[in-house]
């Protein structure tokens, strides 16, 4: 093991990814490429209404068609005392109540409240089969005037019994007096209403879910598209009461992109693994892009009004931000933190704003329930904080740049302590707005607006300065806040006989390359070859515990957890290493690779230290032999990714398209194990945000119907819809983790909506275009 | 999908019987939009017969100031082909631009000119051009073709089995893509045969129809200023989630005014 060969593969190397020649080879094992023998399908009877009454359920027609085995419904699981699809986070009210909980079974019993809520299932012998059973399956609905309308939904009949105004929660963070005081007394205010449109997530890989009943030993597995097995085995086992931890293994193979939406725990999943006892067979579930559409769990959809207060100098001196969330039908598993912990906190940006105050209503529709979509609540602050400071700059005919330089917390500053809860522990701000500043060549943007011009086209640029705080922590602090599970990580590291590694994470990737991470963070803490390593994760049968993957995470809490065992295990190995070599283990220090004796020339190799701690002649006798150790890391604080992003967009005034012409991202993740993982992670974050302020828009009808069900009406953003992205990174390293590392999965869908909505705002001159900005809005726009 | 009977047949002769037989009969060319249709269960015939083996509906040929292209060819095919594109090349570029390259390798002219989708491309070349379309029975002219929203000339069981599209001058086509789908939210076809101008448009309205104001205008001058004087009434135009009828009538100016100016360019 040289050490060429270390940093080769070692920290801060691209190493390419272990995983994509199985990828891209077609050899990836995916939950629907699995089948087990005797293996039956289902198909979700789902509402075709918004909101109805069931009257009754005809099950007769379906029972006849061949090859169904059986047809069950909400009252079937509600009869076998299945428990409801819990929301781990408990949000208290700003009157100290607990939310409003609406009843969640997982398949609906007796009401239906969004078009595509699961009612029941149909389970058969081939899909055809059950398909055509479906369709024989008469229901009985007596339909309901639904709300659909998120600003009115407030102002509308309840859905649930028990829900006055559809509200969940009321809830707000900051102190309202002082930031009305200060505001009162502002020498300008910026008012600005906003909303954040609704996406769709779209996973690459739809979801499935097989669940197999083992008689013989009472046993139950389900292989699902899950991000975070774990989590779905403790919600199936102690919220839905299907079976108990140690009966219930959850496996996650290859997932083939979540974007968050496969953290949460679905219906469909708990229904296979429950109907595979009842009917005696495996049963397999795979959704069609239209269930994916309608019954993957949505993201963003806020209304927001924002009020920024300035002195006369141009510095921040209060923020008041009053939101109405959207939840859906039923809050969803994280449903109700992501408008508010996740939403809330990050309002002070990275500015020094001394008085911040945000209220947030969230409310029930009857659409899709919404959950945590890529960033998570961080986009929606990032867009309201950014699009304010830049209306501001605009109002006051200030430079964009150098207004939010004059309010940004400086590197001396840390750790600063925001109105809105947040410690931020490191960054240096103004050092990635100047590298952006740079790399987009703001000096040459009037020649190229010129240009622009010149070929009768309008040109705009816009900035964000993005703050976000990931790895959700420390796990008492959270608890406190009503999350319901800890947000620590496990790790595991079993050195084998032979010197080669198995690693055992209890993240999940399922597209952020963490065989490929994690492999480079042990080999290089261990000095040992790349191939040597290989990560385990997705499998509560092989991975102890763990809290998955989300919210950037994995490498500062789940690399850390290995960080942590791997530093126990060269403790050890340093006792083994003193013992053989006959030195003090305070002599015995481990570098690149090799247990060395202090000032002398003695040394072991780490495989040397392994085989003896497997085969020990020579040995510590107070010792245990075996070379493994498991860590829990439990975080201190979030971590703190930052960075500026700068859109430059040209507009068609003859048909009002927007082309996003240069994209610059500068971000602050840390340390970076991997450049090219993170400029891939930045690159998709960016594109889905561009997809967000251009193009995507899940729409419902006033009948509660989804209009935009498909890729006919439904916009994805495409290779050509992009530019290409110039990205680079600045470095503050996270002060409270061993690699020093803050996590960049989120960051690009974070920063880039609202610098591409300011660069639209800019080339229009109104501020008056939603997103998606698209092309009929921004002609009507220009139209005036 | 529902269950259905397969054929495929090798002539026109067997390919008609077998729709007379069938109870429910439907022609299958490219599958690019009636197999989603069947896959989604929107549509249950008794019967699909293939048209994949009739080779009476295959080839190209230029001949007599018109290309003929029969209704089973690809559009991947007429975008590259050599004929075409020396002859008709606004042709091969349209077909070059319809959905992606695997919709193209599978969809075919008569498939999308006998489905009339009113975000489809072709319609706008068959009627800009003044094409003749062919039965088994008989011929038809463009302008008599397109009907309504997915309604044709064609009767039941009829089958197109060639395109003849008379050569131009000078002609341009202009699509504004569905940002989604990439179907043509308008498209517009711009054609000068020795003075007399036609202009196919797409997507604006329930099936491709002529813009008559917009000749006349481009007949007395052929300029960009010219489209830009002509008031595109939107009465009777689509609207939807992507564009209102204002909006679309808008766009038929602007993608005519630039086909105007593609062909002046050169
Ligand atoms: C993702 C996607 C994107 C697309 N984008 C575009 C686009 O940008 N622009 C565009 O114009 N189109 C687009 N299409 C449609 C595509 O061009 C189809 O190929 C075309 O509309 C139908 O042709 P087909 O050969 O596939 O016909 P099929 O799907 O096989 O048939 C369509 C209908 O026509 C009937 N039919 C077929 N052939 C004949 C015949 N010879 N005589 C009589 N009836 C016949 C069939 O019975 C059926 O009802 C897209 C399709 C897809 C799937």
């Amino acid at each position: 093991m040289s050490s060429s060969a270390a940093t080769a593969t070692g920290i801060g190397a691209s190493v390419l990814r272990k995983e994509d020649l199985r990828f891209i080879t077609g050899n990836g094992r995916y939950t629907d490429d699995l089948n087990q023998p005797g293996q039956s399908y289902a198909v979700f009877l789902r509402s075709p209404h918004a909101r109805a009454r069931i009257i009754g359920i005809d099950t007769r027609e379906a029972l006849k068609v061949p090859g169904v085995f059986a047809v069950l419904t909400g009252a079937d699981m509600a009869a076998d005392g299945l428990g409801d699809l819990p929301c781990g986070w408990e949000v208290k009210q700003k009157d100290g109540s607990d939310m409003v909980r609406a009843p969640h079974p997982p398949l609906a019993i007796n009401v239906v409240n969004y078009v595509g809520e699961p009612y029941g299932v149909v389970i058969a012998a081939t899909r055809a089969a059950a398909r055509q059973g479906a369709e024989a399956v008469m229901t009985d609905f007596e339909e309901r005037e639904p709300v659909v309308d998120l600003a009115t939904a407030r102002d509308s009949a309840a859905i649930h019994d028990g829900v006055p105004g559809n509200l969940a929660y009321d809830w707000e963070l900051g102190d309202r007096a002082a930031t009305e005081a200060a505001l009162a007394s502002a020498a300008h205010v910026t008012r600005l209403d906003l909303t954040n449109n609704r996406l769709i997530p779209n996973a690459m890989e739809p979801r499935a879910a097989l669940g197999v009943y083992d008689r013989s030993g009472d046993e139950y597995t389900l292989y699902t598209t899950s991000q975070n097995p774990h989590l779905e085995r403790l919600v199936l086992s102690a919220f839905v009461q299907i079976a108990p931890e140690h009966k219930l293994r959850v496996i996650a193979p290859d997932v083939g992109g979540g974007f968050g939406s496969k953290i949460f725990v679905y219906a469909e999943e708990t229904t296979v693994v429950w109907a595979a006892r009842k009917v005696g067979r495996p049963v397999k579930w795979t959704a069609d892009r239209s269930e994916s559409f309608l019954a993957d769990a949505h993201g963003r959809d806020h209304v927001t009004h924002a009020e920024l207060g300035l002195d006369a100098d141009g510095n921040f001196v209060a923020l008041k931000v009053e939101t109405t969330a959207n939840l859906g039908a039923y809050l969803s598993t994280f449903g109700s933190s992501v408008p508010t912990y996740l939403y809330g906190t990050l309002l002070a940006g990275q500015y020094r704003t001394p008085n911040i105050h945000v209220e947030v209503h969230g409310v029930y529709t009857n659409t899709c329930p919404v959950d945590a979509y890529r960033g998570a609540g961080r986009p929606e602050a990032t867009y309201v904080v950014e699009r304010i400071v830049e209306t501001a700059a605009r109002e006051l005919g200030q430079d964009p740049a150098a207004l939010r330089r004059r309010n940004m917390i400086r590197p001396e500053q840390f750790p600063y302590e925001t109105p809105v809860a947040l410690i931020y522990d490191t960054g240096n701000y103004e050092a990635s707005l100047d590298r952006a500043l740079e790399l987009v060549d703001y000096a040459g943007f009037p020649a190229r607006r010129a240009a622009s011009e010149a070929a009768g086209r309008k040109r705009g640029i816009g900035f964000a300065c993005y703050i976000e705080a990931c790895g959700l922590a420390p796990s008492q602090l959270a608890i406190q806040l009503g999350a319901g599970v800890g947000l620590y990580e496990s790790g595991e590291i079993r050195v084998n006989p032979t010197g080669s590694v198995t690693v055992f994470t209890g993240s999940h990737s399922h597209g952020q390359g963490h065989e490929t991470t994690f492999a480079q963070v042990v080999s290089d803490r261990f000095g040992i070859p790349f191939e040597n390593v290989e990560v385990v994760h997705g499998d509560t049968g092989r991975v102890e515990f763990g809290l998955g993957t989300y919210g950037s995470r994995s490498l500062a809490v789940g690399g850390s957890a290995l960080v942590k065992a791997a530093d126990k295990l060269i403790v050890k190995g340093r006792r083994i290493a003193a013992h053989m070599l006959e030195a003090d283990v305070d002599a015995v220090a481990f570098e690149d690779g090799q247990f060395v004796v202090r000032d002398s020339n003695q040394s072991l190799a780490f495989g040397e230290v392994a085989f003896a701690a497997y085969v020990p002649t020579n040995y510590p006798t107070d010792l245990e032999p075996g070379f493994s150790e498991k860590a829990f890391y439990d975080p201190q604080n979030f971590t703190y990714p930052a960075g500026t992003h700068i859109a430059e967009v040209e507009v068609d005034a003859d048909t009002g398209v927007v082309t996003l012409v240069n994209f610059v991202a500068v971000d602050d993740f840390g340390h970076v194990i991997n450049p090219m993982i993170v400029d891939g992670q930045v690159h998709g974050g960016v594109a889905q945000g561009a997809g967000q302020a251009l193009l995507e828009h899940g729409i419902y009808d006033d009948y509660g119907q989804l209009v935009t069900g498909s890729y006919m009406d439904y916009c994805m953003p495409r290779a050509d819809d992009v530019p290409d992205f110039v990205v680079d990174t600045t470095v503050t390293p996270c002060t409270h983790n061993p690699l020093g590392v803050k996590g960049c999965g989120e960051a690009g869908a974070i920063g880039s909506p609202a610098a591409i909505m300011n660069a639209v705002t800019d080339a229009v001159g109104s501020n008056d275009v939603s997103m998606p900005a698209t092309p009929e809005k921004i002609w009507r726009a220009l139209a005036g | 999908m529902y269950q259905f009977n397969y054929h495929r047949p090798a002539t026109m002769a067997e390919a008609v019987a077998l729709y007379g037989e069938a109870e429910d009969g439907l022609y299958l060319s490219g599958g690019q939009t009636l197999i989603p249709t069947l896959k989604q269960r929107l549509a249950a015939p008794s019967d699909l017969i293939d048209l994949s083996g009739i080779d009476a509906l295959k080839g190209i040929k230029v001949e007599d100031g018109v290309v003929r292209v029969g209704a089973f060819t690809r559009h991947a095919e007429v975008a590259r082909s050599p004929e075409i594109r020396k002859a008709l090349p606004v042709l091969a570029a349209l077909a070059g631009h319809i959905g992606d390259a695997q919709v193209r390798n599978m969809g075919t002219l008569g498939g999308s000119v006998a489905n009339s989708d009113p975000a489809a491309d072709y319609p706008a070349a068959v009627i800009g051009l003044g094409a003749t379309l062919y039965t088994q029975d008989r011929d038809i002219a463009a302008d008599d073709y397109f009907q309504d929203l997915f309604e044709t000339a064609l009767t039941p069981g009829e089958i197109l089995t060639r395109i003849d599209f008379p050569i131009p001058d000078r002609a341009a086509y202009r699509k504004f893509p569905n940002p989604a789908s990439r179907y043509a939210v308008v498209g517009v076809l711009v054609a000068d045969f020795d003075g007399t101008i036609r202009v196919g448009v797409t997507g604006a309205g329930p099936c491709a129809f002529r813009a008559t104001a917009l000749e006349e205008a481009l007949a007395r001058s052929f300029s960009p200023d010219a489209v830009r004087s002509v008031e595109v009434p939107e009465a009777g135009f689509n609207s939807d989630l992507h564009a209102s009828a204002e909006y679309r009538a808008n766009l038929v100016r602007v993608m005519a005014e630039r086909a105007v100016g593609d062909i002046l360019a050169g």
